[in-house]
Order: C-alpha cells, then structure tokens, then sequence
C-alpha cells in the first residue's frame, strides 16, 4: 500500500510594521487618521495607567496585579470588533478595555480590591477580567454560542496567555467551537512566560497557532507586538466569524516586560539581557514611528497626551480611593446571591452586632 | 536542643531531607524549579537536586496529578506541589475519581502513594479566587488521608510522614503560616501525624481548631485567661482520619465546645466535628456547641472587608465569652 502525505493546513507568520517603522506596503491597513490617532492614545493610556498603579502598589495603595507593559498592541485585535460583538479580556488587556469605553477607574478600582471594578457598561460588551488561567476560553465560546444560536452574527473575541494554552479548559473550548463553528476569535497573547515557566516548558509544539490545526480551523501567528498586524489579522478573523465559517486562533509573539504580577520578582527566573533584547521592539515605540512618518505625531502631541492622562488618572485615583474606604464591609453579604439566604441573612445581622460592638470597644 | 526556623523553611528542609534519603521521591508542579515555588519552599532545590527531580510543570493541573498518580503506580515517590487550594479543583476528576478510588477499583492490587502538597486559606489579600479554604472538600473523600500542619514542627516532620504512606495524602499549608517563626525539636520527628495535640491545656472550654487558625485561637486563649477563662486548645493537625477520641476526651473535660474553622460554615468540618461531639459528649456537654468560621461569601479582595470575613482572634474571644456568660 503507498503511503500517502495528508494535508493538514499550515501556520503563517505575519508582519506589517517592524521595529524600524518599516511598513509592508501591501499588508497596510490604511486606517483613517483618527483612528490611529486613538490606537496610540489608547496604547498610551494603558502603559500609563500600569506605570501609576506600580507606584500605587509600592506605596501599598494597589492590591497585586498583573502589569501590561509591552503587551498593549493587543487593542489591535480589539479594534477588528464592531459594537454588538463581544470582548473576553484576559488580565492584562486594559488597552483593550479602554478602547470599548471602559474607564481607567475600573481597573485601578478592581485592583485596589473592589469587585465594583470589573462592573462594565452593558453597551461595552465585555465580560470580566478573569484571574482563573485559561477559564475563560470556555466562557466566551459559551457566549459566542449563544450568540450564534440567537442567529445575531455577532462574534466574540477571547484573549489568554501561553500558560493557558496548557489548561484543559482551552483544549475543550477550541474543540467545541472547531465542531460547532462558532463565532469566535482566540487570541493568545504569548509573552513567553508564566510566572517563571518559559514557553519551552509550556508547550513542544513549534508554534502555539497550530493547535487550531488540530481543532480544524485555521491558526495564524503574528508579530504580536505590532499593532497593525493585530488590525489586519483580527480583521480577517472577525469577518470569517461573522461570514459563518467559525474559529480563527491567533498567536501574537509578545513579551512580558515587566513581573507576572507585583508579587514576584521576574529577575529570579529569567535573564536580564532577554527583557534587554526585547525592549527595541516595544509595540508603542513602533506606533510611534508609524504615526511620525504619517505626520500624526509630535513632541508636542506627545506632552499634551501625557499631562491630560496624567491629570485623569489622579483625579481617577483619588475618586476610587474614597470609594474603598468608604465601602462598609457588610456589603461582602449582598453579592453571594441575588437574594440573601435566611442562613445568609442571619450571619449578616451577627456580623453587624460584632463591628458594632468592636467599635463601641475602641 | 531545638532549632529556630520559619514554616517555610521548615518544608524546604523536609523536601530536601525526602530527596536526599530516597531516590524514588521527585518534586513536580508549577514554578517550583527556576522560581523555588510560589511560597519559595523550594528555592535552592534545583540547584541542589537538578531538573529531574525537581520539575517544572506546564500549567495543567489535572495533568500533573495525574502524571503523579502514575508515577506513583510506577513505583515512584511523587511530591506534587499544587500552588493553592484554588487551583487543585482543576484537578478534582485525577483526586477524587482516581487518586482516591484506584486501590479500591484494582482489588488492592494497586496503590497510590502521593503526596500533594497546597498552600490553603486567606489573608493575603488576593481576592476571591485565590482564598479559599477547601480542605473539607478532601476530608470528605474516603480512600484518601488530609493533613494540615499548623506549627513549624509540623511542617519539618509531616511530610516524612506522609511520604511513608501507602496511600494518597494531602498536605494543606495556610499561606499565612508560612513566614512564621518557630522551634522544631528533632527528637519529636516520628510523632504520629494523625493524632491531635493539646496546645494549651484548660478546664473552662475546648477550642477545636486547625492549620492557620491555631495561631489565632491560641492568642483568643491567652486574651481570654485575664477574663478568667481557662481555654484548652486542641490543634486536630490530622483532617481526615480525624482524631475523634482527643476531641471527645477534651469536650469531655471542659463540657463546652467551640470549633474555629475558616471554612464555610455549611457542611464545614466545623459542623462534622460538632456532630462528633454530638455523638460521643452529648451528656457531658454545658453548652450548645458553637462555630467560628468564615462568613458565607466568596472571600472580598479589600482588606477591611477580607478582615471581617475570616475568623479572628476577637471573634473567637466574643463567641466564648457570650458561651460562658449563657452557660456558666
């Protein structure tokens, strides 16, 4: 019998705008002014929003969190999405947040400690930030389901990490939605670590995008630090999504500038001269350049956008701050259920007795 | 002669002692190897031991634990370090449906002999995903053995321990355990690890409780002693099986029981052990058995509001100082 070679698909690396500020010219977007006047903005934000919330944690004002340096091209996925479709961040997407009209203060408030944070407008269609690695791959296919078997055409869009893609919850989520062609775009952002698991312990496979290969739709690697190739790939995804023809899984190559999170100390696991190797390829020193030459960008645009982030950021701040320590911790009753059960409402009443008393004590 | 280390420290030297006195014991789980672990009980043992013993997991829950039941089919001594309670529910299907059951399902032809190893508990301020305290959960599982060592002494010793079963065996460390100070007596290593010890004797009441809770319910009995209550402490150290004859003997004495848990108090292992009193103190008891446990929501991320969902030393003195006062 011979033996025959069966095709199984193949995995494409794509590029637009490199680190110089060099341009593909037939893969351009060519995107309106104004809107690549707001990526930037939006970028821009997101890194200033994570630089204040490092100082913030330092001075012991900000829970743990998860910093987003160097990964902020992944709004360019987002920008791919229309108003009825649906967003499933991962934790380190604030640019995406920001674009679909969520305001910092979410985030600062979420990670501050108040579960208000991932209270999103129901206009923004986003699901909330999830801290579960990888639990969200199913949630989202679940809603894009939903929306397929509500016949909307609205697609989702569902972002995680390298360390995720060793879960068994993505495994299933992309199995199912392979079966089902279900509205969906993956989007993993592979910034090469997991806390300290580098991506050659996360997975053999030469590539994270051939998986989908696996699950019969098509996989697709990008330059997941440029922005552009974000825009040109989610928006063939999407439209494939909505033209009913199901999945795309999207890598974006990126890198984790900064720790995990801000309880651990990345320079007790990786090499200093890697995070050195990385930085020249920094997604908003590249928009930068891109805008530059498109003359959308100056010095003076630059300062501007900087003192009126600066400014929103602080007053977002000093608002959140007053809103934690006004929060009576009683509340922690009112979200278990819809409505309290009478066990429920029994321990509440036992707590406020005992707050009482402890501050007639002092 | 004792020596003074931290809990921390204290795993770290029973890892290493494992790895050093039998070559069939290998560490596995997420970031233990490059990164020393999340709670660095690991760190240094890399280098020390090198990658084949000390093994960097993707992140894939079920898949460790199940590699590790098969290790230990395989003749192996599996460590697997499961970052927190948290995450060991996604692999609840390898723990309960196969850990638990596999000398069962083979005749005893097959055993398991795993030792899982979590941080558990709340306190740190990381929000309801990252605290729970599930440990019951196990404790309701036959076929395997939960334990929960709440001094440094424990955590120096009770890891031999369980490495010398022939069965599963779940260790649970309280994260806030583990920069705590304390004396470790090397003399003491082969106590029996499920049996309960007596921390504090007294006559007045018995509190009952466990891993990150003792600290706080010792400091409960040295707040109540000025208010003339003599509180004796029992610390169960063993989850399942648990040691309902010190629990009887002590509520026994005292006649008055409260059981501190930072579980949920629903179907807790504070409400099995009351049914335990129930059972073996009824007629000996002054005073309806009471519960310390946290407050039935999912764990708030402020730390005003975490503070106030935890049982705490204050709560534990009010519950059996309003006990006394009704039941004197």
């Amino acid at each position: 019998m011979p033996r025959t070679k069966l095709e199984m698909g193949h995995v494409e690396y794509w590029q637009v705008l490199d680190e110089n500020g060099q341009v593909d010219t037939k893969l351009e977007p060519q995107l309106p002014p104004e809107d690549l006047r707001r990526l930037y903005r939006t970028m821009l934000l997101a890194r200033m929003v994570d630089d204040r919330m490092y100082k913030l944690q330092a001075q012991g004002r900000m829970g743990t969190f998860p910093g987003v340096r160097g990964q902020e091209a992944c709004v360019g996925i987002t920008y791919a999405l229309e108003s009825g479709d649906w967003l499933q961040p991962a934790f380190r997407e604030t640019a995406c947040l920001f674009w679909r009209g969520i305001p910092p203060k979410r985030v600062l408030e979420y990670f501050a400690g108040m579960e208000e944070g991932n209270v999103f407008p129901p206009e923004a269609k986003t699901l909330p930030i999830p801290i579960c690695v990888g639990s969200q791959t199913l949630h989202a296919t679940g809603v894009a389901w939903a929306e397929m078997i509500r016949q909307t055409r609205n697609v989702t869009l569902c972002y995680f990490g390298d360390g995720g893609t060793s879960e068994g919850d993505f495994h299933e989520a992309l199995n199912l939605a392979g079966v089902y062609k279900i509205p969906i775009v993956y989007v993993c952002m592979n910034n090469q670590w997991a806390i300290s698991v580098p991506r050659s312990i996360q997975s053999a496979s030469k590539t994270l995008a051939q998986k989908a290969i696996a699950y019969g739709f098509p996989g697709l690697q990008i330059d997941g630090n440029d922005f552009l190739a974000a825009v040109v790939a989610g928006r063939a995804a999407v439209a494939h999504a909505r033209s009913g023809k199901g999945p795309t899984f999207i890598e974006m190559v990126t890198y984790r500038l900064g720790p995990h999170t801000t309880a651990d100390d990345a320079k007790r696991y990786r090499n200093e001269e890697e995070v050195q190797q990385w930085l020249p390829k920094d997604p908003l020193v590249r928009a930068r350049k891109y805008l530059e030459k498109k003359k959308l960008w100056s010095p003076q645009w630059q300062a501007e956008l900087e003192a009126e982030f600066t400014e929103q950021i602080e007053q977002e701040v000093q608002a959140y701050e007053q809103e934690l320590a006004a929060i009576d911790p009683l509340d922690m009753f009112e979200y278990a259920y819809a409505e309290k059960t009478p066990e429920l409402a029994a321990q509440k009443e036992q707590a406020a007795a005992f707050l009482q008393q402890a501050a007639e004590h002092h | 002669m004792t020596l003074s280390m931290t809990y921390r420290e204290a795993i770290r030297a029973a890892l290493r002692d494992a790895l050093q006195s039998d070559p069939r014991v290998f560490l596995m789980g997420e970031d233990v190897g490059r990164y020393g672990g999340a709670f660095a009980c690991s760190k240094g043992l890399l280098e020390e031991f090198g990658s084949e013993r000390i093994r960097d997991t993707p992140l894939s829950e079920s898949a460790f634990v199940g590699a590790g039941i098969g290790a230990a089919l395989g003749g192996m001594r599996p460590i697997v370090e499961i970052m927190t309670v948290n995450f060991s529910l996604l692999a609840l299907d390898q723990i309960v449906n196969n850990a638990a059951t596999l000398r069962h399902m083979s005749g005893g032809q097959f055993s398991v002999p795993l030792v899982v190893r979590m941080a558990t508990g709340g306190g740190r301020r990381v929000a309801a995903q990252h605290s729970n305290s599930l440990e019951c959960w196990y404790a309701h599982v036959p076929g395997i053995k939960v334990l929960a060592p709440a001094t440094v002494q424990d955590a120096r010793f009770m890891l031999a321990a369980a490495l010398r079963e022939p069965d599963p065996v779940f260790l649970f460390e309280h994260i806030m355990l583990y920069p705590e100070h304390g004396e470790v007596d090397p003399n003491a290593a082969a106590a029996d690890p499920f049996r309960a010890a007596l921390r504090r004797a007294g006559k007045d009441v018995s509190l009952i409780t466990y891993g990150g809770s003792l600290k706080k319910t010792l400091l409960a009995a040295d707040k109540l002693a000025p208010l003339g209550i003599e509180a004796e402490v029992l610390d169960l150290r063993s989850l399942r099986p648990l040691d309902t004859a010190a629990i009887v003997q002590s509520v026994s004495k005292t006649h008055r029981a409260v059981v501190v848990d930072e579980g949920w108090r629903t179907g807790s292992l504070a409400a099995e052990i009351s049914a335990q009193i129930m059972e073996g103190a009824f007629f000996d008891l002054d005073a309806p058995v009471a519960r310390v446990c946290a407050a039935e929501t999912p764990i708030p991320y402020a730390g005003h509001l975490e503070d106030a969902a935890l049982p705490q030393t204050d709560t534990i003195v009010r519950t059996v100082a309003e006990m006394m006062q009704h039941h004197a």
